[in-house]
């Protein structure tokens, strides 16, 4: 039997006994950086694919969720830093090493893109709209003949958003739980998903929702596979991993983890769409509610869980 | 040149006065310390062996922190001495994270601190405030690449351990265990 304690007295706040450093915002935003890195990606695809008349609710009001989601998740994201007035230093380098230091130029650069797509789709989004001066009447007339452009520069943009903020947890050796590779994938998935949730969500065209609630079905079964990977690549690493395994199946967040993200976020929505998509009818509020609601609570679980687990020494 | 601070868990008593002496040299904000003293025991009574470790940042030749820094406030100066510069520093607790030892918080202005070797008082010739005051000479610094230091002399003679070498960060903090 071995025991460690301090005796020298030490309680620093957010470190002692538990990491608590990140907490609600940053869940909330992974979740809503994800879901807008899916509602990009697919705006983009479906422009760059020309079909982009096929699916008017990707292209123009899930975007306007998308960037309503971006700067809701940025301003969550401010809320957490503790030395704000210095939130310049991000963009005065680039460390490549750092992913939260490239994750955060993606960030910008998706950012301004997604504001000027959405500002070239006002007309026919409100056509009442009056637009008082030339030079930004030129300019968006610009934007329009452009679109095929900012959805190939999107198109990249937008998978590496949603791939980042896996990257950046799983780069962290020194918490366990957040230390293995497929949480990249896993969360770049997990954000097409949301994504597609809230397309679908909004959607009021037929074929829209059926192309959209196809797409879902398939990513919600890789999001379960990439799950059971994570789960069996716990089991099989050290006994660090097995510790941070342990808070999964058998821990405090079981419950969080298996009925609220994988039962009721993915296995229950996936049957309500795949009944749906046999033709029976389905209330689409439930299924893409609970996707999103899903989406959100697997970041908070991953945040909080990931900060209980830490090396042995 | 490689800094290191080589501790004798042999000789050290626990009674924390290179916390205190880290306190004070370095104005550390009431409720939060650098440095810290752990006690660990192992086996059951009779038969129990107890282990004093003065704790801190390791300074780490592969430093985790220093990498995921994403403005690059964590940086490693010469020496080997890993610091951060509280202007550069936006608090987004990355580095925190990234710390297998616990090493790091957010000082109560906001950017991140932590132990620096009292990089302040190497450059004028002095030892840390920690190893100047250890009542039992337990604590020892030196430079590691000179083979004739006293560290690495004892390096060489003494067997030793570092904390959590599995998290591949190569510490520079070394206990002598034996």
């Amino acid at each position: 039997m071995q025991e460690e304690i301090f005796i020298s007295g030490r309680n620093i706040p957010h470190i002692d006994p538990t990491l608590e450093i990140w907490h609600f915002p940053i869940s909330l935003y992974l979740f809503l950086g994800g879901m807008a890195a899916g509602i990009i990606f697919f705006a983009s695809l479906f422009t760059v694919l020309k079909k982009e008349k096929e699916t008017p609710t990707a292209v123009k009001s899930a975007m306007i969720l998308a960037v309503v989601a971006i700067s809701v998740g940025l301003i969550a994201l401010m809320y957490d830093l503790t030395h704000l007035p210095y939130v310049w230093q991000l963009y005065m380098t680039i460390r490549i090493e750092s992913p939260m230091s490239w994750g955060a130029w993606v960030l910008l650069i998706i950012t301004l893109i997604s504001f000027l797509w959405v500002f070239s789709y006002l007309p026919e989004m409100f056509p009442k709209l009056n637009i008082k001066f030339d030079f930004l009447k030129k300019f968006q007339a610009f934007l329009i003949q452009n679109r095929r452009v900012m959805a190939m520069v999107l198109l990249p943009l937008s998978v590496v958003l949603g791939v980042y903020t896996g990257i950046l947890l799983s780069a962290f050796n020194a918490r366990p739980l957040w230390n293995n590779a497929i949480l990249g994938p896993l969360f770049l998935t997990s954000g097409l998903s949301t994504g597609a949730a809230a397309i679908i969500l909004f959607s009021k065209n037929h074929f829209e929702r059926r192309l959209f609630s196809k797409i879902d079905l398939a990513l919600i079964i890789l999001e379960l596979a990439l799950i059971v990977h994570m789960l069996m690549g716990m089991y099989a690493g050290s006994a660090v991993q097995l510790e941070a395994l342990d808070i999964f199946i058998n821990g405090e967040f079981t419950v969080m983890f298996f009925v609220f993200v994988v039962i009721l976020g993915l296995i229950f929505p996936a049957l309500l769409e795949s009944v749906e998509l046999m033709g029976y009818k389905v209330p689409v509020v439930i299924p893409t509610l609970l996707i999103l609601m899903g989406g959100l609570i697997f970041r908070m679980v991953m945040i909080e869980a990931g900060q209980l687990t830490r090396y042995l020494y | 040149m490689r800094y290191a601070m080589v501790i004798d868990t042999l000789k050290c008593v626990g009674c924390s006065d290179c916390v205190v002496a880290c306190q004070t040299e370095n104005n550390v904000p009431e409720g939060f310390c650098r440095d810290w003293v752990t006690e660990s025991v192992s086996g059951t009574y009779p038969s129990v062996e107890l282990e004093l470790k003065s704790e801190r940042c390791n300074h780490c030749s592969n430093a985790p922190c220093v990498r995921c820094c994403p403005t690059g406030a964590s940086h490693i100066v010469e020496g080997g001495i890993v610091l951060v510069t509280g202007d550069e520093c936006i608090g987004c607790g990355a580095c925190i994270e990234s710390c297998p030892y616990d090493a790091r918080f957010q000082h109560p202005e906001g950017y991140v601190d932590k132990c620096t070797f009292c990089h302040h008082r190497l450059e004028k010739g002095q030892l840390p405030a920690c190893v100047s005051v250890c009542p039992t000479k337990c604590m020892y610094f030196g430079d590691l690449d000179d083979p004739t230091s006293e560290v690495s002399q004892l390096l060489t003679t003494r067997k030793y351990k570092v904390l959590a070498p599995e998290a591949g960060t190569n510490p520079n903090v070394y206990y002598l265990i034996k």
